[in-house]
């Protein structure tokens, strides 16, 4: 059972962006292949051009999937926020992923920033899903602010680098038992998704990996496979490394010839 | 056979010379008051299939393959065939690696090859790509060019209207105006060009420099004149260069060389590519009219190909727009690095593929 977010059951745990494609025929090709429950949408460029809701925009509607618009992008409070205001118009829908970049090279949140931007969409009625980083205080201050939904990085944006703090995603999940925690940002394999859906994460969200992929259908349907499997080997109970060797079936009693 | 074309841009001046050079009877008409009101006029000229096989479906390598030496039989002089140089600053040396495994036909080269290519960048690059079967042209002349060769074929050629003088009957039309004729699927997709001016730095073709945000490419037009481009915008907004997208375009000119840091821009523009959601260019047959749009960034590269089918079509009578599913299937399977793709995009007849019929 997918999580709800925000009320809004999803129907699977695979959320993609829809930058960087071949083409829209190859994006909604893996949207619908790999059955994503929500894509999300960057409008700032291209509304800021006045040509919003053009071919493109109908095409991702057509898609069927939740849409996240984001604020990617912004660099302060106020574009976020201007932003925000904008998608909603645009798109008809309070979800909106909020992106406050710091800094130029590593695209890291500028956390004070966001969770500034985050109370005052909160207060408007916005549901926030807010792109932050792994720090624990960060994401409380987040909750307060309003959020219903975290969505951490792992590593940074397009970096394909995997999980590179396992123990503070480990900390999220465990401080926050109830709150709809969502990687995004830093996935570049399959197998980084199912350590984190093992981790006990309730979705994930990634773009580059698929978009820049030799065959991006083909990698949707993969990642789409691993977050499965990591979920239902984090529900199964995983095995706690140990230290010596345990044999898996029994010597004593064993046949001296065998 | 008089066939009324619609659109001087490249598309509509190929499939002039196409049909005029089969013997038919051609008008042509363009809203704008010269060739290459559109589009075509903020092209980057460069006859690159195999780069393009980036990103792009194999029909795009296919089509593509014979554009230089078309250009080069219909405009003699025209075509540089000097290859393209794709570099990457060190730290994305790794996106070197992955350009090289989407494409087929370059060269590895280290430090002493890419300058020896291109002197004026050594000791910038450590390792670049060279696929030597690629050419390049301008764009500009080569639109102002095949417009001349098509008075000399004998096509009247009207400008400023978008209907033939009155009293005229057409046996068949065939309409190239790109996003004006408002096909069913077909979307802008901006792109946003400079041209910078500068004596401190020559290149002897095109060059791309590959970033993971912004990839561009720099084509060298002679007399110091450079053209570099493009952004792709996802809108089918007209109008000027936005500041950022300058930025990029002129951040990245200035990483593949800090010359190009005093170069003075000498134009700054943008165009609406025509684009269907494959990005691949159509031919739809509707009636006695023919479009062929959908060009996307490939006119140069892929108007040759398409501009021969739609003259055969046309000459022959051959409307046989014919049922699409095999080409769906064939798209499909034809996605980058499949070997499956690689053989069905061989034995596909992909001009054949390209073909819509709009009204079924």
């Amino acid at each position: 059972m997918a999580p709800a977010l925000y009320g809004t059951a999803l129907r699977s745990r695979l959320l993609l962006g829809t930058a960087q494609y071949p083409s829209p025929a190859v994006l909604a090709e893996a949207v619908r292949a790999s059955g994503a429950a929500a894509v999300t949408v960057s409008l700032r460029r291209e509304t800021a051009q006045g040509g919003a809701r053009g071919a493109f925009w109908e095409l991702l509607q057509g898609l069927d999937v939740a849409l996240l618009p984001n604020t990617a992008g912004c660099h302060t409070v106020k574009e976020a926020v201007t932003t925000a205001r904008l998608a909603r118009e645009l798109f008809g829908t309070d979800w909106i992923k909020l992106e406050v970049i710091g800094h130029h090279d590593t695209l890291q949140p500028e956390v004070f920033a966001l969770v500034e931007a985050a109370r005052i969409l909160s207060d408007e009625g916005f549901r926030v899903f807010p792109y932050t980083t792994d720090d624990l205080v960060v994401a409380e201050r987040l909750l307060e602010a309003g959020c219903k939904v975290l969505m951490p990085w792992c590593a940074p944006i397009g970096s394909a680098r995997g999980p590179m703090n396992s123990d503070a995603l480990r900390a999220l999940r465990a401080h926050f038992p109830e709150t709809p925690l969502i990687v995004d940002a830093g996935l570049g394999r399959p197998s980084h998704a199912a350590a984190v859906m093992e981790l006990g994460f309730d979705a994930v969200l990634l773009n580059t990996a698929v978009a820049k992929a030799g065959d991006p259908v083909a990698m949707a349907c993969a990642f789409a496979r691993a977050v499965e499997a990591g979920c239902a080997a984090h529900a199964a109970g995983l095995l706690e490394p140990r230290d010596m060797a345990v044999p898996s079936t029994p010597t004593i009693g064993r046949a001296v010839f065998s | 056979m008089r066939v009324l074309v619609r659109g001087a841009g490249v598309a509509g001046l190929a499939v002039a010379h196409e049909l005029a050079v089969g013997g038919a009877e051609v008008t042509l008409v363009e809203r704008e008051p010269a060739p290459g009101g559109g589009a075509s006029w903020y092209a980057g000229g460069m006859l690159a299939p195999f780069c393009e096989r980036e990103s792009a479906e194999p029909a795009v390598l296919v089509l593509g393959r014979n554009a230089a030496r078309w250009w080069q039989a219909a405009l003699p002089g025209l075509v540089r065939f000097e290859g393209t140089l794709v570099v990457a600053p060190p730290r994305d040396s790794g996106e070197l690696a992955r350009f090289a495994a989407r494409t087929e036909g370059a060269r590895r080269l280290d430090a002493a090859a890419v300058a020896a290519l291109e002197p004026d960048l050594a000791g910038r690059f450590r390792s670049g790509l060279f696929f030597g079967q690629e050419a390049h042209l301008d764009p500009r002349r080569a639109l102002l060019r095949l417009h001349a060769r098509l008075v000399t074929l004998g096509v009247r050629c009207h400008f400023g209207r978008t209907a033939p003088p009155p009293g005229q009957r057409f046996e068949r039309t065939v309409d190239c105006t790109g996003m004006a004729a408002g096909r069913p699927g077909l979307r802008g997709v901006r792109g946003e060009m400079l041209y910078l001016e500068t004596g401190e730095i020559a290149l002897s073709r095109p060059v791309r420099l590959i970033h993971p945000r912004f990839p561009v490419y720099v084509v060298p037009r002679g007399a110091g004149r450079f053209m570099v481009g493009a952004t792709m915008i996802e809108s089918a907004a007209e109008g000027p260069v936005s500041a950022r997208s300058m930025m990029e375009l002129l951040n990245a000119a200035y990483a593949l060389h800090p010359a190009f840091g005093e170069a003075r821009v000498v134009e700054a523009s943008s165009g609406v590519r025509p684009a269907y959601a494959d990005n691949l260019p159509r031919i739809e047959a509707e009636g006695d009219r023919l479009f062929v749009n959908g060009f996307h960034r490939h006119g140069f590269l892929l108007a040759p190909a398409l501009a021969a089918r739609a003259a055969r079509l046309v000459l022959s009578h051959d409307a046989e727009p014919e049922n699409s599913d095999e080409t769906d299937r064939q798209r499909q399977g034809a996605r980058v690095g499949s070997d499956d793709a690689r053989s069905a995009a061989g034995r596909a007849e992909v001009p054949r593929q390209l073909l819509r019929d709009s009204g079924q």
